[in-house]
């Protein structure tokens, strides 16, 4: 990547939000993505992530985008994740270990059902549109 | 094939104990007598936080909200809502104005989060710098470099009311406006990014999910002070923030936001990152400073502020980085959309860890001028196991222990100050019927006096003696004088430490002996410890009518200081007991006691 100009920025931008708002990277319309601050971490964000990457591989899925984010404050459900279906509502998803995460992957991704037990709530509606 | 809706039955204690399982049933019920059990699918969710309300019924995708709903309501919400798509309107939370809500965005308890320095944590990827872009990142410093002059920022920033999120609240745009004051020529920008209170992590957090929005905004700074250069100081304890920045520093220069002639504008600006390795007192402004210089890092009196004579001699603003993620949003939403944002005294939002025995830890964000009893029992859904609040602790170990009758108080600067707490950085740490006060204080103290630089007598010498006197009081020797002499060399260590750390190490002690003198006199005058807490003053003992012998506790005890046989009463030897308490928590028969 060469330097941005203003220009070239603004550009960028543009692009990147008309992506980010068709959730669509690479022909992947399913997004899974993983708190991956330091809470999460130590709660076993890493073998979530890893678990969720392999079984995704093993299944063959190959619309499904797995992302990394930070501390999504929800810190005693750590591990957190959230996931968006195309027809579904983005859920939240806290306390997944790799269990947790094959059922993510069978039930949600696959069947179209959320889980019992593990949605959480998005603490606050975003302000910055 | 998706479902048309889903029902979100909360599923968290309180929930279930307010017939929460039954109601999940009736639903179940209801939805296959009428016919759409393939359309509809119920979910049982983890707690959702509004305990108060429960059970909590959520529709989705709609997001229709109900609150304290019965067994008797499923019939109601099935065939009004889902079959013929007609809100249960009695149901819906009531807003204090009386008019009902659906969703979720106009409920108090919802709206109680506002997120600005938060807005990207937990969305963006914060290693893909165009995920920030996108998300309007680089936008502010595209307006700042393009459309405005180095005073209009620092006026912009003065008139938003922002003040220094670090703890001591100074106005960020006057910090600005004085080092843009001194004569051209080096000048630095840096960012405090030593967070060291215990059980505060909202910097971490801040720097691990949104790096960039530290670097824009100390681009921002740097123009409008006139400086090229900037550190950012972090402790080396931060690993995965310090990998998280080292990317987003990289990424930067790549793509020419940072660097010689930033997209062409002319300004160039660059950043470098400083490890601390972990000392408390760094956190003091000029003692990172002498620490980023390679020096010891040690306080020097002020004046001259960093302002004027910081880094190496040369101006230089010095601001945290929960104070600098606000900087951006308040050049694109202007200081007048930032300013309506909060209290009189105190604008905008603030982060807080909480923590300790609160049911829901977390990082939250709530507006200046919100009462510490929403934070703990709406946004943390109220103490873990039901127990009883006994104190807040805001500010970390140089803040006050807030007590229940200043639960209503809003937070902000100055009425934090005014009982005898600070804002300090965000760490929240509940307390409840469980914790000793005087021992609490002896934690903080501890961690004061260790991390004391030793620089100032009051402090060095002060903190030692308050300790001393704490110890005595929680082994049951205190006297009535001890507390004399505390709150006389409490305020001495106010009035004549050197820097922060010391003038506000015995907050913990003056705030307690304020509000919680009971606990104190207990310690000294009965030699009770209530909370159960100080070991020197409790002994266990077993009720021989309740015990039946089933040897739990003589299994469970690390020292084995208890002996009987099997159905006949346990005895505790007192001389081996090292009072851990296993015993006391392991009995079914309540036949132990503490006291």
């Amino acid at each position: 990547m060469s330097k941005l100009t203003l220009d070239s920025l603004r550009k960028l931008r543009e692009e990147k939000q008309r992506s980010l708002a068709l959730r669509d990277s690479e022909n992947k319309d399913v997004q899974v993505v993983v708190g991956m601050g330091t809470c999460g971490i130590a709660a076993g964000a890493k073998d979530t992530f890893g678990a969720i990457v392999d079984i995704i591989a093993e299944k063959g899925l190959t619309n499904v985008l797995v992302r990394q984010t930070g501390c999504m404050g929800l810190c005693h459900s750590e591990p957190t994740v959230e996931v968006v279906v195309p027809g579904m509502p983005a859920i939240i998803y806290g306390k997944v270990d790799v269990d947790v995460a094959r059922r993510i992957v069978d039930e949600h991704i696959i069947g179209h059902k959320l889980l019992d037990n593990h949605i959480c709530d998005r603490p606050a509606v975003d302000i910055i549109h | 094939m998706a479902f048309k809706n889903y029902i979100l039955v909360c599923g968290g204690t309180a929930c279930d104990s307010g017939r929460g399982v039954e109601l999940t049933e009736a639903l179940r019920r209801e939805i296959e007598a009428a016919g759409i059990a393939e359309d509809i699918q119920i979910v049982r969710t983890g707690c959702l936080g509004f305990c108060e309300k429960g059970p909590i019924v959520k529709v989705l995708p709609e997001g229709t909200f109900y609150v304290s709903v019965k067994p008797e309501d499923a019939q109601e919400i099935v065939k009004e809502h889902l079959v013929k798509g007609r809100v249960v309107d009695r149901l819906l939370y009531n807003h204090k104005q009386g008019k009902s809500l659906v969703g979720v965005e106009g409920i108090d308890f919802y709206q109680k989060q506002f997120r600005i320095v938060l807005r990207n944590c937990g969305v963006i990827d914060p290693t893909k710098i165009e995920d920030y872009i996108a998300r309007d990142g680089y936008k502010a410093l595209e307006k700042v470099l393009f459309e405005m002059k180095p005073d209009q920022v620092i006026d912009e920033v003065l008139r938003s009311g922002l003040r220094g999120r670090g703890g001591a609240g100074f106005p960020t745009g006057k910090k600005w406006q004085f080092a843009a004051a001194q004569p051209a020529g080096q000048k630095y920008m840096v960012c405090n990014a030593d967070e060291g209170d215990p059980g505060a992590y909202m910097d971490r957090s801040t720097l691990e999910g949104d790096p960039h929005s530290i670097l824009e905004a100390m681009t921002i700074a740097g123009y409008s002070i006139g400086a090229s250069k900037g550190f950012i100081y972090i402790r080396a304890e931060y690993p995965l923030a310090i990998k998280r920045l080292e990317t987003a520093i990289a990424a930067s220069h790549e793509y020419g936001l940072l660097g010689e002639n930033i997209l062409g504008s002319g300004f160039s600006f660059d950043i470098e990152l400083r490890f601390g390795a972990g000392a408390f007192v760094c956190g003091e402004e000029t003692a990172l400073l002498a620490s980023i210089e390679g020096e010891r890092g040690m306080p020097r009196p002020r004046p001259p502020f960093p302002a004027v004579k910081g880094l190496w001699g040369r101006p230089t603003v010095i601001n945290n980085v929960e104070t600098l993620a606000n900087i951006p949003v308040i050049i694109l939403k202007g200081a007048d959309w930032f300013n309506k944002i909060g209290t009189e005294d105190s604008k905008g939002t603030k982060v807080f860890a909480l923590t300790g025995k609160v049911k829901n830890t977390g990082l939250i964000e709530v507006p200046m001028g919100t009462t510490l009893r929403e934070i703990i029992f709406d946004i943390g859904g109220g103490i873990k196991d039901d127990r009883k609040f006994k104190a807040a602790q805001s500010g970390g170990p140089s803040g006050g222990m807030i007590p229940p009758q200043y639960l209503d108080v809003p937070i902000d600067y100055g009425a934090l100050a005014k009982i005898g707490s600070i804002m300090g950085s965000g760490g929240l740490i509940v307390m409840d019927e469980t914790d000793c006060i005087p021992d609490i204080a002896k934690f903080y103290l501890d961690f004061t006096v260790d991390e004391s630089c030793g620089k100032c007598a009051p402090c060095r010498i002060g903190g030692r003696k308050l300790l001393n006197y704490l110890g005595r009081i929680c082994e049951g020797r205190g006297t009535l004088e001890d507390i004399e002499n505390m709150r006389k060399i409490s305020d001495a260590m106010c009035r004549a430490s050197l820097c922060g750390l010391g003038q506000t190490a015995s907050n913990p002690v003056r705030s307690s002996l304020t509000y919680f003198m009971d606990e104190y006199l207990e310690h000294i005058n009965e030699g009770k410890c209530r909370a159960g807490k100080c070991k020197k003053l409790i002994r266990y003992k077993i009720d021989p009518e309740k015990c039946k012998g089933c040897t739990l506790c003589a299994r469970n005890c690390p020292v084995n200081a208890i002996s009987g046989s099997v159905k006949q009463p346990h005895v505790i030897d007192q001389s081996k007991c090292i009072k851990c308490g296993a015993c006391f928590d392991k009995c079914k028969f309540n036949a132990i006691s503490r006291g």
